[in-house]
């Protein structure tokens, strides 16, 4: 992880709702526990905010993406993975809590591999980030291990029948990385351009890499998206 | 335990609902609730395992209701109440009302979130006697139903796969997770074919691994 250069000498206040707003029950019970807790001295508020900003800009799927282009380019760094995933992955600088133990399981096109944990929320933060909110809820870890495919169909994705699949419930501290299928039609290409195919979703399971006719599709529809905003 | 937390090959959910261009937090609130979390397990009053086991003693019906984010802040609740930390006046008022006490290790500072953060916590332990499965070993889970902490899922208790990885020897969660010792055990990946969990209906192409420790499984 690198290392937190912002500042945080500078106190304010954590509570700037606007005037009037009605905070809900649930966020009146969050603000009083950090309340009592900073009054007794067991949390320092700023150390919450060093906390979420390290998971909203430096620790995301963009890391295991990085990963994921570097197997995909370089064998012998896939056999590292393969060898011991923690140091690895350690190589590109992601280290640290909810990756403390890391797996990778390759998808081939007679195996598709997708990660659950059915009894929590466990999930490999160091290089996927903060897990979504539908990781963490009851109809897919209901639903990942006795139907998987139709988890699948639930994401608009469908495997060939012939495609066998694994699902890995992480019910001990492993931590699992999918490394998806490299999609066809790039050859040639950089690490840094292939990274930019890898989705989060890839990397769980529930979804493919892009191609790059998706991404081309996709980047013109944020381009749009992009100018109805500053509209 | 027995709990909502146990939720593999349940039924009536619904879909799964991805949500395209998902933001990292829905609200302020979820990035106090994270920050307290970890923030508050700094304070080493308790261990992953216990934090675990406070949030499946949730009530069925409260946890099957609630948000991750807010079932997260109902099992901190119970552990600050549990450890003495705060009390029921205290969260009533939402102030303090009493003086703190010593914590195991003191408060979180800002400057130590990178570091603490990119050393997480490793539970990986050492181990004097030799793992008792070998790969390709064919076991089976017992039937067990502890009325306390276990990370074996009930769809895959009693129920024969095959030892596919020795990953290592771990903490034990089952004590470690009522204060009763981290007792490092070995932890296989162990597979199961989809039929022998689900029955002859399942996909006859699907197989579940599950990472289990030794004191989980039987010699087949």
């Amino acid at each position: 992880m690198q290392q937190d250069g912002n500042n945080h000498d500078q106190p304010h206040d954590h509570h700037h709702e606007e005037p009037g707003e009605v905070l809900s029950p649930i966020a009146l019970r969050v603000r009083a526990l950090e309340t009592i807790l900073t009054e007794k001295g067991y949390i320092d508020p700023l150390a919450i905010d060093a906390i979420v900003e390290t998971y909203e800009t430096r620790v995301g799927p963009k890391n295991g993406a990085r990963v994921v282009a570097k197997a995909w380019t370089d064998p012998a760094y896939l056999q590292r993975l393969r060898d011991n995933a923690t140091a690895a992955i350690a190589e590109l600088g992601f280290t640290g809590r909810q990756g403390e133990h890391m797996v990778i399981v390759e998808n081939t096109p007679a195996q598709h591999n997708l990660v659950v944990c059915t009894l929590c929320s466990c999930y490999p933060w160091s290089v996927l980030g903060l897990p979504p909110v539908w990781y963490k809820a009851a109809p897919f870890r209901a639903k990942a291990v006795i139907d998987p495919r139709g988890v699948l169909s639930d994401f608009g994705v469908s495997l060939p029948s012939t495609t066998a699949i694994r699902v890995w419930d992480s019910t001990a501290e492993l931590r699992y990385l999918v490394v998806p299928l490299r999609p066809a039609n790039t050859d040639g290409w950089s690490e840094e351009q292939l990274a930019e195919l890898v989705t989060r979703d890839s990397m769980i399971g529930t979804g493919f890499a892009q191609t790059p006719d998706q991404q081309t599709t996709d980047q013109l529809a944020a381009a749009t998206a992009g100018q109805g905003a500053s509209l | 335990m027995n709990g909502a937390q146990d939720l593999g090959g349940m039924m009536g959910f619904g879909p799964v609902q991805p949500e395209p261009h998902e933001p990292i937090f829905h609200a302020d609130w979820e990035k106090r609730a994270l920050g307290l979390n970890l923030a508050s397990s700094a304070l080493g009053e308790w261990n992953i395992d216990i934090s675990r086991h406070a949030r499946e003693t949730l009530h069925p019906a409260d946890y099957l209701s609630s948000s991750y984010y807010e079932i997260w802040i109902k099992g901190l609740t119970k552990l600050l109440t549990m450890r003495g930390l705060i009390n029921s006046s205290e969260l009533a008022a939402g102030h303090s009302q009493e003086p703190a006490r010593l914590t195991r290790r003191p408060a979180l500072k800002p400057a130590d979130v990178a570091g603490a953060l990119a050393r997480g916590g490793p539970c990986d332990r050492p181990i004097d006697q030799a793992a008792a499965f070998a790969i390709g070993d064919r076991v089976r889970t017992k039937n067990i139903h502890p009325t306390g902490h276990t990370r074996l899922p009930r769809y895959a208790r009693d129920k024969v796969g095959m030892i596919e990885r020795i990953q290592g020897s771990y903490v034990f969660p089952d004590t470690n997770g009522h204060g009763a010792g981290e007792n490092p055990q070995w932890v296989y990946s162990v597979v199961f074919d989809g039929r022998d969990l689900w029955g002859d209906a399942a996909d006859p192409t699907l197989t579940v691994a599950i990472d289990c420790w030794e004191p989980y499984l039987d010699h087949l």
